[in-house]
């Protein structure tokens, strides 16, 4: 199990690491690796290899929404249901369960304020069992799965030292 | 003494017998070189963790700006000791036997000069650290090289050093995990350093700066063998395990003779180290250790990578179990360690630090920093393939002629 975990956070960091990269990091064979990675995707642990990209610097306007919404929990299912109702929508890039004042925590995006707006409005705030529905729109961020977006320090160092 | 004096000098002859600084002109070439990649570096390529910046941050809100006690802060003092007795059950007095100094280097001048009459002999085993020597030479003592090799990893040897002790050897100056080899000394390696020191009654200065980053087994500390507290000055520090090494800050421990005699020279030369580095190394011992843990197993990664790359590429490198360095051999190429770097550096732009830089035992190997990012390893190790598959195609073509 250790063996993956190692993996998994090198692939979560650098999605790019190749099988020969990550085995000799790894003190491991790279057919163990392949094998390894190969399982894991069939397993649904490994889900597909993403770009983190910083939308702002690259020009493109995007708008999202972090809300903050109430339900009703429903008899059996609990909260699982109206989640998936919830998180079938192409809007809607995450969905949490969470404790505290409020039940779920969804993230949409679009591409203008209203069109975020419109889709709260029409189609979140309207599923049934949705009690209440609380948004705040994103101004800037800062820090995104653990990488800061703008970051300034960069290497300092003399270029050679003994 | 002769009353022609030596106003014909305007710099002391012992500074100007001192080498420059390393290989200067090697430096100066790869600085004035643009877009290089550098393996050169000896120095953390991690920036110092964000909660040992911001205790440094808020100590100054506090208004901790003043001078402290000579010998360091109290609490830090304290620190020490403790981190001592977790990781080699090593018991210290704070208040006699510690001393805070600006990085390792200080504690290693200070203990030179504490120890040294003029005259004394001082064995330095090379490749070394290249401030040995003339530390020594600057406290009047007579460097005593001698030569450690790949075949046995680059560990000393009770064989290398019992033929070079004298009537007048003092001490012998040890540096486990060694920059620039990555060679670490186990208990038995030490013991049989130990035995020889405790005969010839010999004080050792332990650089054991790179501690903390062992692979593969953890740091034995020279102090912790039997009949060695009582002779060893450990020096230790935050440059190197908690990538701290613009802050300038270290330590030593050892006899209360000796360290009383290491404060004096550092009351009247240095009065104490910078508060807020001390502040900020105080945080570093109570929660630094999660850090640490976290750069320990990148290095390790890099080094396990570097190491298998180096070996496909043919340049022969034994198992380097500390530090954050590796040291290949270049022999096949037909090379020495300065044309190697130099035409490295012209043909690929990747830097390297010649051998040679640290002591004759260092010819035919070069340092290899995996302080870098893997990228940049990555990037650099397929350059050092082709610049190698390049000079042995050359070397082999010009034996069939
Ligand atoms: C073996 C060794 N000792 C001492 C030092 C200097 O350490 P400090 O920054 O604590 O003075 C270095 C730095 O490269 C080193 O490699």
């Amino acid at each position: 199990m250790i063996v993956r975990k190692r993996i998994l956070e090198l692939l979560e960091n650098d999605s790019k690491l190749t099988d020969y990269q990550i085995s000799t990091m790894l003190g491991m064979k790279k057919e163990e690796v392949k094998k390894e990675i190969g399982e894991m995707e069939e397993e649904g642990i490994i889900l597909r290899y993403s770009t983190l990209v910083n939308w702002e610097k690259a020009g493109v306007e995007k708008v999202s929404a972090l809300i903050d919404v109430k339900v009703v929990p429903q008899r059996d299912v609990g909260f699982d249901e109206i989640a998936e109702r919830i998180y079938r929508f192409p809007e809607v890039r995450s969905v949490i369960l969470m404790s505290g004042g409020y039940d779920l925590s969804v993230e949409v995006m679009g591409k203008s304020i209203k069109e975020v707006a419109r889709f709260i409005s029409q189609k979140l705030a309207t599923i049934e069992h949705v009690q209440s529905t609380m948004t705040h729109f994103v101004l800037k961020r800062y820090k995104q799965h653990g990488v800061i977006l703008n970051d300034k320090e960069k290497d300092r160092r003399q270029v050679i030292c003994p | 003494m002769s009353l022609k004096t030596n106003r014909d000098h305007r710099v002391s002859p012992i500074v100007e017998s001192l080498p420059p600084s390393g290989i200067r002109k090697f430096f100066e070439l790869v600085a004035n070189t643009k877009g290089v990649i550098s393996l050169g570096i000896g120095e953390p390529d991690f920036v110092t963790p964000w909660h040992i910046r911001e205790a440094c941050l808020y100590s100054l809100e506090q208004g901790y700006t003043m001078y402290t006690s000579n010998s360091g802060l109290p609490e830090l003092r304290s620190e020490i000791t403790k981190f001592l007795v977790r990781s080699y059950e090593l018991d210290y007095d704070y208040d006699k036997e510690i001393i805070v100094t600006i990085g390792a280097s200080e504690a290693v001048d200070a203990a030179l000069r504490a120890i040294i009459t003029p005259g004394d002999e001082v064995i330095i085993p090379e490749p070394s650290y290249v401030s040995y020597m003339p530390c020594a030479v600057l406290a009047g003592a007579e460097p005593i090289i001698v030569d450690t090799f790949a075949r046995d990893d680059f560990r000393l040897k009770p064989e290398h050093i019992e033929r070079k002790i004298t009537p007048k050897t003092k001490a012998i100056i040890l540096c486990y995990p060694n920059n620039p080899t990555g060679a670490v000394m186990g208990r038995e390696d030490l013991e049989e350093i130990a035995a020889l020191a405790v005969e010839n009654d010999l004080i050792v200065i332990s650089d054991e700066i790179y501690s903390e980053l062992t692979y593969n087994g953890r740091h034995v500390s020279m102090a912790s063998i039997p009949g060695m507290k009582e002779r060893t000055i450990l020096v230790n520090g935050f440059s190197k395990a908690w990538a701290m090494t613009g802050w300038r800050i270290g330590f030593a421990a050892g006899p209360e003779d000796i360290i009383g005699a290491m404060v004096k020279i550092h009351q009247y030369t240095i009065l104490c180290a910078p508060v807020m580095a001390q502040m900020a190394a105080l945080e570093a011992l109570k929660n630094g250790g999660d850090e640490v843990e976290k750069m320990v197993l990148q290095y390790d990664q890099r080094r396990r990578f570097v190491v298998n790359r180096l070996t496909e590429i043919g340049l022969d490198c034994f198992e380097p179990r500390g530090a954050f360095y590796a040291f290949p051999s270049v022999k096949i190429t037909g090379m020495n360690s300065g044309e190697f770097a130099e035409e490295l550096l012209r043909e690929e732009k990747v830097a390297v630090v010649p051998g040679d830089a640290f002591g004759r035992a260092g010819e035919g190997f070069i340092r290899i920093s995996y302080a870098a990012s893997m990228k940049n390893l990555t990037k650099a190790m397929d350059k050092i393939e082709a610049f190698v598959g390049r000079r042995v195609k050359t070397v082999s073509n010009l034996c069939q002629v």
